[in-house]
């Protein structure tokens, strides 16, 4: 378990401010929502602060550790991401056990046979479909291997950049429950993006909502059905979510 | 499409099956339509007669017979006699063996050198993108043609280097390609998942743009061979190819050029070897673009 400390991250590409001077932290344990509409920059601060992108200013450390002075080894085996779209994270010309073992040799782990189907067995799937391609798999499936994928190498940290948006909603569900057991076994520390605040009010202890890539306020869970919001956009964002939610 | 049984497998299945059976989806592909079949049939008969050349053949292809010059297609020479009384037929049969080194040689090189230019270029971009595309864009700015017979006048004639000079000429074309292909995909979220495994640019390169650009560049590829034989069968035809008395198709048609009007036989043959395989080529590149079509690809 490892916080994380986001300090005065800011980012521009070209003359456009992506982000200004986005700080918070994440303790140890931690499950942490962004939340906000698109394009406000919660996507950017998971690239920026797994080094996807190395072109901002400001300071990210990971229990202490500066993000950006951090051996590529020793980063790829604290914090890993867990991405948008099933369909385009897997390589579409290789097969479920070479996308889980490129990562294990490039970090000379040994025993692999034994830590794929581990993965797979943390992941809920058969150990068979190793010999798979992503797509004799469904969205859910691909889901489950994008997220074995990032768990082989034993992080700390997991990025998890709207993990379930392009899913079915029962899938979602299933996803989400995977994503919690994990934490419960593994002890990670997630940092989630969503713009679904109810994926949010289920996972996370605590959320920031952000807006043309500034944090407008940081609150507990408890505060999207408690009216704990101070912000006018927050409370704007958490009452049409609400109303969205009991419309359906 | 029948392909998708293919895809419930019973037993589990390793990598090479896997390519196999894309293999051989491929080619069952390519038979169900005429044309590739052409195609296909007619490299199928150019590989076999440059392995069985001395089998095949019914004279010696350097044997002189003075007595015998300009004799036209009979029983005991198909394809009639040059103006040294060589066999044509013999001679096309050995021609086969120097256009399948020419093709074969041209492909080894070119290919994996426009494969390293353009995937590089691509997945790097900014200065080293424009650097490498500037030296492509120089070789494409000139005719091919004309810039082997540059290389060809300063190297020297000899079959060989004319192999060299259309190597050096035909890369360009794959290079654009594979950088084109490249910038599609690099921004996927699958190179930034093997970014975050640790992966090297050069690891990514080979590992991940490599295989997606491979089936564009194979069809490329095929149907750059057709220029590449003419172009060879041009050089030789200048008498910058193949140096006499080595039976390649082009020099061929430009020693019979002087004998065309009593005898047409001389040119005709190659012309139409040449023809036959130059279009073989096409076809087959024509017939391997749908079959390595990614929505093909999926239902493998």
């Amino acid at each position: 378990m490892k916080p994380i400390t986001i300090d005065r991250l800011a980012i521009s590409f070209g003359p456009v401010r992506v982000l200004h001077d986005v700080s918070f932290d994440v303790a140890a344990g931690e499950c942490f929502g962004l939340v906000g509409e698109s394009g406000s920059g919660k996507s950017t601060i998971l690239r920026c602060a797994s080094m996807l992108t190395d072109i901002w200013e400001g300071r990210v450390r990971i229990e202490g550790q500066d993000v950006r002075k951090m051996p590529v080894a020793e980063r790829c085996r604290t914090v890993q991401m867990v991405f948008q779209d099933p369909y385009g994270s897997l390589h579409p010309r290789h097969s479920i056990r070479t996308a889980l073992d490129e990562g294990l040799r490039i970090n000379g782990f040994d025993d692999r046979e034994a830590r794929l189907a581990q993965a797979m067995r943390d992941v809920g799937l058969p150990v068979e479909f190793l010999d798979r391609y992503p797509h004799q798999l469904s969205g859910g499936q691909r889901q489950r291997v994008a997220i074995a994928r990032a768990l082989i190498l034993e992080p700390d940290v997991l990025f998890l950049d709207e993990p379930t948006s392009a899913l079915d909603v029962s899938v979602q569900a299933e996803v989400l429950n995977l994503l919690v057991r994990l934490q419960q076994e593994k002890g990670f520390t997630y940092l989630m993006v969503s713009h679904d605040l109810a994926v949010v009010d289920h996972m996370c202890d605590r959320f920031a909502i952000m807006q043309h890539g500034r944090i407008v306020e940081v609150l507990d869970r408890a505060a999207i059905t408690g009216g704990g919001a101070t912000q006018p956009y927050a409370k704007q964002l958490i009452d049409a979510s609400l109303e969205y939610e009991s419309a359906i | 499409m029948s392909m998708t049984r293919d895809i419930p497998a019973p037993a589990p299945r390793r990598r090479m099956p896997q390519s196999l059976i894309a293999a051989r989806n491929i080619v069952a592909f390519l038979t169900r339509s005429p044309t590739s079949l052409f195609g296909l049939v007619v490299l199928a008969l150019l590989i076999l007669v440059a392995l069985f050349a001395p089998l095949i053949a019914t004279h010696d292809p350097y044997a002189q017979d003075l007595q015998a010059t300009l004799q036209p297609p009979s029983g005991t020479h198909f394809f009639g006699t040059d103006e040294l009384g060589r066999d044509i037929f013999s001679r096309l049969v050995h021609g086969s063996r120097i256009t399948l080194t020419i093709i074969s040689l041209v492909t080894v090189v070119v290919g994996p050198l426009g494969l390293f230019f353009g995937t590089v270029a691509g997945y790097f971009g900014g200065k080293v993108d424009t650097v490498l595309m500037r030296i492509t864009d120089i070789f494409l700015s000139f005719p091919s043609l004309i810039l082997s017979l540059a290389f060809v006048a300063a190297l020297g004639p000899s079959l060989n280097n004319a192999i060299i000079a259309i190597a050096l000429t035909a890369w360009p074309p794959i290079a654009r390609l594979a950088r084109a292909e490249t910038l599609t995909f690099r921004q996927a979220d699958y190179i930034s998942a093997a970014r975050l495994q640790g992966a090297s640019a050069a690891r990514i390169i080979w590992k991940s743009i490599v295989p997606m650009c491979l089936p564009s560049v194979t069809i490329r590829l095929t149907l750059n061979m057709a220029t590449v034989i003419l172009t060879a069968a041009g050089l030789g035809f200048l008498g910058l190819g193949a140096q006499p008395p080595l039976p390649e198709w082009g020099a061929m048609i430009a020693t019979g050029r002087r004998y065309m009007i009593d005898s047409w036989w001389l040119v005709t043959f190659p012309g139409i070897a040449i023809l036959c395989v130059s279009l073989a080529f096409n076809l087959l590149g024509d017939g391997l673009r749908d079959a390595l079509d990614p929505k093909q690809m999926n239902k493998r």
